[in-house]
């Protein structure tokens, strides 16, 4: 399994867009996975769900526009040089 | 020091200070083989080699050019070299912590040979535990526990050129292999990196790993591969499996041994009732699964060069 710089790349922008199409009302909160769901008690250990879903969350919030700007890139490139 | 010279001169003293002041174990100049002796004044002057040639290369330079134009041009074209030399290392450290970047290469030889010692046969090693100098881990001069980045970017080239030479012999080789090889295995490194970090991030491990303590732990394999692949080369393929099994059983106790002292034990600060009872259990599957995952991937990238 020989991985270029650009699969890496490639695997990265995939991954990321796929956990910022995940929409908040329409999807997670049908599921349970909800930003406010995560929530459990309020000791000092989160949990793995809660810890999960604010997650999701971050990168949705932090990743949204550099991820515009990225796809928008990478379609252009690919366009051009196939 | 010309402060009425250039202004831009300012910015000298700030990157003078930039060690800490209370970390003078870094820059020891162990070449004279004598006792310790904090030097900050060693890193000072490296800085201060550039400050007077700047100003000082005034009046030294008139004798060279007799060309006033020349010489102010010298001496414009030096500023705007500081200039951005300022530029590019606030930018980096803006990225990258350049001191704890510099805390991993503080290495000796003695350090590397024990290292290398350790890695292949850790079996004899008592003491695990990584000591502390006044709440900042020792530099791994001074600690042969504590990880550094020396040995594995060294192991990592190294291992690329030896799988250059492993496909040279069997004539497969061509350039375009070789960097190949070189971005199949950081690719690899990268993911089990972004896997460790992913995997203490949700199990709320308050553990002081840091992501180049990680780099520097997922590296070490590199060193069982080059022997790996050495024992292949020599003695074919039975001693290749020999060396195989040997560096993995190596390896796998050393990362077990390493990373117990890390994860496990930040357990016991914050215990707290029904939690606790699950966590020493998770915390157990990543130390074992880190584990696991050595001789799979040693295995992975270097049974195609032995065939």
């Amino acid at each position: 399994m020989a991985f270029t710089l650009y699969s890496l790349i490639q695997t990265a922008i995939l991954c990321t867009n796929a956990i910022a199409v995940l929409h908040e009302e329409r999807f997670l909160s049908k599921i349970g996975w909800g930003a406010d769901q995560g929530i459990g008690g309020f000791g000092d250990e989160p949990g793995i769900k809660a810890q999960l879903l604010n997650l999701i969350r971050s990168v949705r919030t932090v990743m949204r526009v550099p991820l515009i700007i990225v796809n928008s890139a990478c379609i252009v490139l690919l366009l051009l040089f196939g | 020091m010309d402060l009425s010279h250039h202004g831009h001169r300012a910015t000298k003293p700030r990157a003078r200070t930039g060690p800490p002041a209370g970390d003078p174990m870094l820059f020891d100049d162990t070449s004279s083989g004598g006792p310790q002796v904090p030097n900050q004044g060693y890193y000072n002057s490296a800085y201060n080699i550039s400050g007077p040639s700047g100003g000082g290369g005034g009046p030294a330079m008139n004798n060279l050019f007799a060309d006033p134009m020349a010489n102010a041009a010298m001496m414009y074209g030096s500023s705007i070299a500081d200039k951005g030399k300022d530029i590019v290392n606030k930018e980096l450290s803006r990225f990258v912590s350049v001191n704890k970047l510099k805390y991993f290469f503080a290495v000796d030889t003695k350090y590397v040979i024990k290292k290398l010692v350790l890695l292949m046969f850790p079996y004899t090693h008592q003491d695990w535990e990584v000591r502390y100098h006044r709440d900042t881990p020792l530099p791994p001069r001074h600690d042969v526990n504590a990880p550094d980045l020396y040995i594995p970017s060294m192991a990592f080239i190294t291992y690329i050129l030896l799988a250059g030479m492993a496909l040279g012999i069997q004539k497969r080789f061509s350039p375009e292999v070789l960097g190949l090889c070189a971005s199949t295995a950081l690719v690899w490194m990268v993911i089990e990196v972004l896997a460790m970090l992913l995997s203490l991030y949700l199990l709320t491990v308050h553990s002081d790993l840091s992501t180049f303590d990680l780099i520097a732990y997922s590296g070490y394999k590199y060193v069982g591969m080059i022997f790996t692949v050495l024992c292949g080369l020599l003695f074919g393929s039975d001693g290749y499996f020999v060396a195989l099994a040997w560096s993995s059983c190596a390896l796998m106790f050393f990362i077990v041994r390493s990373l117990k002292m890390k994860i496990l034990s930040s357990l016991s600060s914050d215990s707290m009732g029904a939690g606790a009872s699950a966590k020493p259990r998770f915390r157990l599957y990543i130390t074992m699964a880190t584990a696991i995952f050595q001789p799979v991937i040693i295995y992975w990238l270097t049974s195609h060069l032995i065939r």
